[in-house]
């Protein structure tokens, strides 16, 4: 047992809050905080390069910041983030004690000292490989080593939060099923697993491979597994973001899950499907039969996504359901108009929802349709989804969700409260826009990864249409937009860690986006009298689209040169 | 509420709700209706890409472009001399890809049919055709085959999706499409 001193109550939300678990937050959290604005930042030079009017980045710094950028946003940023998520799911939710909380340093400190090898291996220019390193291109040793030490780190994170829901169980410190929140945060490390252990199978015999101990790495098998670490963390952030969306209209709406069942039972369908999306990234390769295509790219018959779906009306239904029993009833989207725009938490988490749905999910689905594939393979359309669900899903929930962990966790106040409210919209509207116009160009075949689309020192001639072009300067401006969102984040973050209002004397005065909630929320009605007409109206809209989309990219593919 | 225990302790057996039913039914039936939707197009679509595949040495596949380049060859073209091939109607055609071109230049005729061999001589390079928009990933080690009927007259670029290091954007190649003679 730990001692009783390693506590304190939290005075707003009444949890019994474990140090040393929270000094660990703090630490995770504000290094993930780190590696989002220095990948921020890689990024927009990269979109700056690729608005062509611009091109402020010479042709190998483009490359080297490009892998730079996917490894400390994709990678770092989000993994840290979700790091201190599992921890506060963990023994802050569940009141328990972290358990061993000497190995979490040691996790810290292998995952910080992995992604700084992992940066220094390619700001010095020889692995330039981008994030993906399909062999046979090689990077330098270290670049591996460095991704395998991180993944270590991450691995043993994950088993200190199953290690906490043990303790957390076996000294009784809830009551009945752990929260739902836990629960997602639990489904997303079952899967953090599966995905470190594919990164393992394939990253220590490339390494070896990159010393020269082993001669030749198969590049179709090495993307079948590295995709396993590679798509499957992709699977951990939905996981992840989901079950912050779930947590953030508890605590600024006191929304409850309509049904228990319905959305654990939608998380349970992650852990058994997601894993097979490595299959997205293999649709357009040779050697691999079209039956196995098919089945895993649909994650079996669509039952991954069916788990999406199923959140995408369980969260909007739940925050309705809340809105009315607080008391905004009118007509169809009243509880909609008096949601709480301006409180960050609030507005970024539902943007985060709504663009993530929209953008994201159906852009995933189509992209990762078989055939649909051919016309979307390896070009922008590929970071036009990506960016949807990664950028404006996950890490603009994460960024929601800090609006209410500095003053819970850090105990401090949110400075720049004006900017705070703006933030989520600067930032969603940029994001919106990098990805429609990716999404935009690459349908027009604009290419990935790809310096000069002009292609003015090659020895043969090619134009893209001129649309393309237009869509890649938009790419730019949004791209501006979203760092303006992000530099507006990094700073109120950052201010209110070091120059916020405590929180923690008593008679402190309730954080500003953390409202009192009136106790009435008890149950949302028995069978069949549940009443969220808005939410029904929105997922009808998203199901229009959905099929609308879908059936056009069917009707492009008709019409290009018949191949079998 | 989501961050607290569920209320209920056996949550496990709450009655469902109206809405959430009918939606889940919905999009369960979806994702039925994509699934039947690959497999139709395997049945009935004509854009699928070939599982023909085989592991080659890149040398012996190189031999193989070399022999088609010397029967079929009409012209060169471009900078750097790229030779222009015009196999016949229904035959093997090859395109190389290698640091940093696509080799060589395709003269295919409208309509014909033409069995189409990929492969690359050093990294992964990406297939991609405009402005008609195929694009496949390009291995070594592996030819990929595939049966491919252009349908439109036209010059048609290859530009190559994958990255494989500095010279990226430069490697482009062409393929032509022109009316039967």
């Amino acid at each position: 047992m730990a001692a009783s001193n390693e506590f304190r109550t939290c005075s707003v939300t009444g949890l019994k809050v474990h140090l040393p678990a929270e000094a660990l937050i703090k630490a995770n959290a504000v290094v993930a905080v780190v590696f989002l604005a220095v990948g921020g930042l890689f990024g927009l030079l990269v979109a700056l390069t690729r608005w062509q009017a611009v091109h402020i980045l010479p042709a190998e710094w483009f490359y080297l910041l490009l892998t730079a950028h996917g490894a400390d946003v994709l990678l770092f940023w989000v993994i840290f983030f979700e790091v201190a998520l599992l921890y506060f799911a963990s023994a802050i939710l569940l009141n328990c004690r972290l358990a061993t909380p000497w190995l979490a340093w040691v996790a810290f400190a292998l995952m910080l000292a992995g992604a700084a090898i992992a940066n220094v291996a390619v700001l010095q220019g020889e692995s330039s490989v981008m994030f993906t390193s399909y062999v046979p291109m090689k990077a330098a040793p270290h670049f591996y080593v460095g991704l395998i030490v991180f993944a270590v780190g991450t691995l043993t994170a994950v088993g200190i939060f199953f290690g906490t829901l043990v303790i957390a169980r076996e000294e009784r410190t809830y009551q009945g099923s752990i929260p739902l929140v836990t629960f997602g945060a639990l489904t997303a490390a079952i899967i953090a697993v599966f995905t470190l252990a594919s990164g393992a199978i394939i990253l220590i015999p490339t390494f070896l491979w990159s010393v020269g101990l082993i001669t030749t790495i198969d590049p179709v098998m090495y993307k079948v597994i590295w995709w396993g670490m590679g798509h499957s963390s992709q699977q951990i952030n939905v996981a992840a973001h989901v079950a912050v969306w779930y947590a953030i209209a508890a605590v600024v709406l006191g929304a409850k899950p309509i049904s228990e069942k319905v959305s654990r039972t939608a998380f349970l369908m992650y852990i058994l499907f997601l894993q097979l999306a490595s299959a997205h990234h293999l649709l357009a390769e040779p050697g691999i039969s079209s039956e196995w295509k098919v089945f895993n790219t649909s994650y079996a018959l669509y039952l991954a996504v069916l788990g999406s779906m199923i959140h995408g009306m369980s969260v909007p239904g739940a925050i309705e359901a809340a809105q009315r029993k607080l008391g905004f009833n009118a007509g169809i989207f009243g509880w909609l108009r008096k949601a709480p725009w301006g409180n960050p938490a609030f507005s970024g988490m539902f943007i985060s929802l709504v663009l993530f749905g929209f953008l994201g999910g159906i852009s995933g689905v189509v992209l990762g349709t078989e055939q649909i594939n051919l016309m979307m393979h390896n070009t922008l359309y590929v970071p036009g989804h990506f960016h949807a669900t990664v950028v404006a899903g996950t890490t603009l929930a994460f960024m929601a969700f800090t609006y209410l962990a500095v003053p819970l966790v850090f105990r401090r106040e949110i400075v720049l409260p004006t900017l705070a409210k703006w933030q989520p919209y600067l930032f969603g509207l940029g994001v919106a826009g990098i990805s429609l116009f990716m999404m935009g160009a690459g349908t027009l075949g604009v290419a990935r990864r790809h310096w000069d689309i002009t292609f003015s020192d090659a020895p043969l001639t090619f134009e893209y249409p001129p649309a393309a072009i237009l869509m890649m300067g938009l790419n730019g401006m949004s791209a501006v937009l979203a760092a303006i969102g992000g530099l507006a984040y990094v700073l109120v973050v950052v201010g209110s860690i070091l120059f916020g209002k405590r929180l923690d004397a008593p008679d402190a005065e309730r954080p500003r986006f953390i409202p009192r909630l009136p106790t009435t929320v008890a149950a949302y009605g028995s069978a069949g009298t549940l009443h969220v007409p808005g939410t029904i109206v929105l997922v009808t809209v998203f199901f229009m689209s959905f099929v609308l989309y879908y059936f056009v990219n069917w009707k492009y593919l008709s019409e290009i040169w018949p191949m079998r | 509420m989501a961050i607290t225990s569920p209320e209920k302790r056996v949550w496990w057996n709450e009655p469902l709700h109206r809405p959430e039913v009918i939606w889940i039914t919905i999009a369960f039936l979806w994702g039925l209706l994509m699934f039947g939707m690959m497999v139709y197009w395997h049945v009935a679509g004509r854009q699928n890409l070939s599982n023909e595949a085989y592991k080659v040495f890149p040398e012996k596949f190189a031999e193989k472009v070399e022999d088609m380049v010397a029967k079929y060859k009409v012209r060169e073209e471009g900078a750097t001399k790229i030779p222009v091939v015009r196999p016949p109607p229904g035959s093997d055609v090859y395109v190389l890809s290698r640091l940093w071109e696509w080799w060589p230049i395709l003269e295919l005729e409208k309509g014909a049919t033409y069995r189409l061999h990929l492969s690359s001589m050093d990294w992964q390079h990406g297939f991609s055709l405009q402005p008609v928009n195929i694009n496949i990933q390009v291995h070594p080690g592996y030819d990929l085959v595939l049966s491919i009927t252009p349908d439109k007259a036209g010059e048609y670029t290859i530009v190559c999706n994958e990255f494989c290091g500095i010279g990226h954007h430069q490697m482009i190649g062409k393929i032509h499409v022109v009316d039967k003679k």
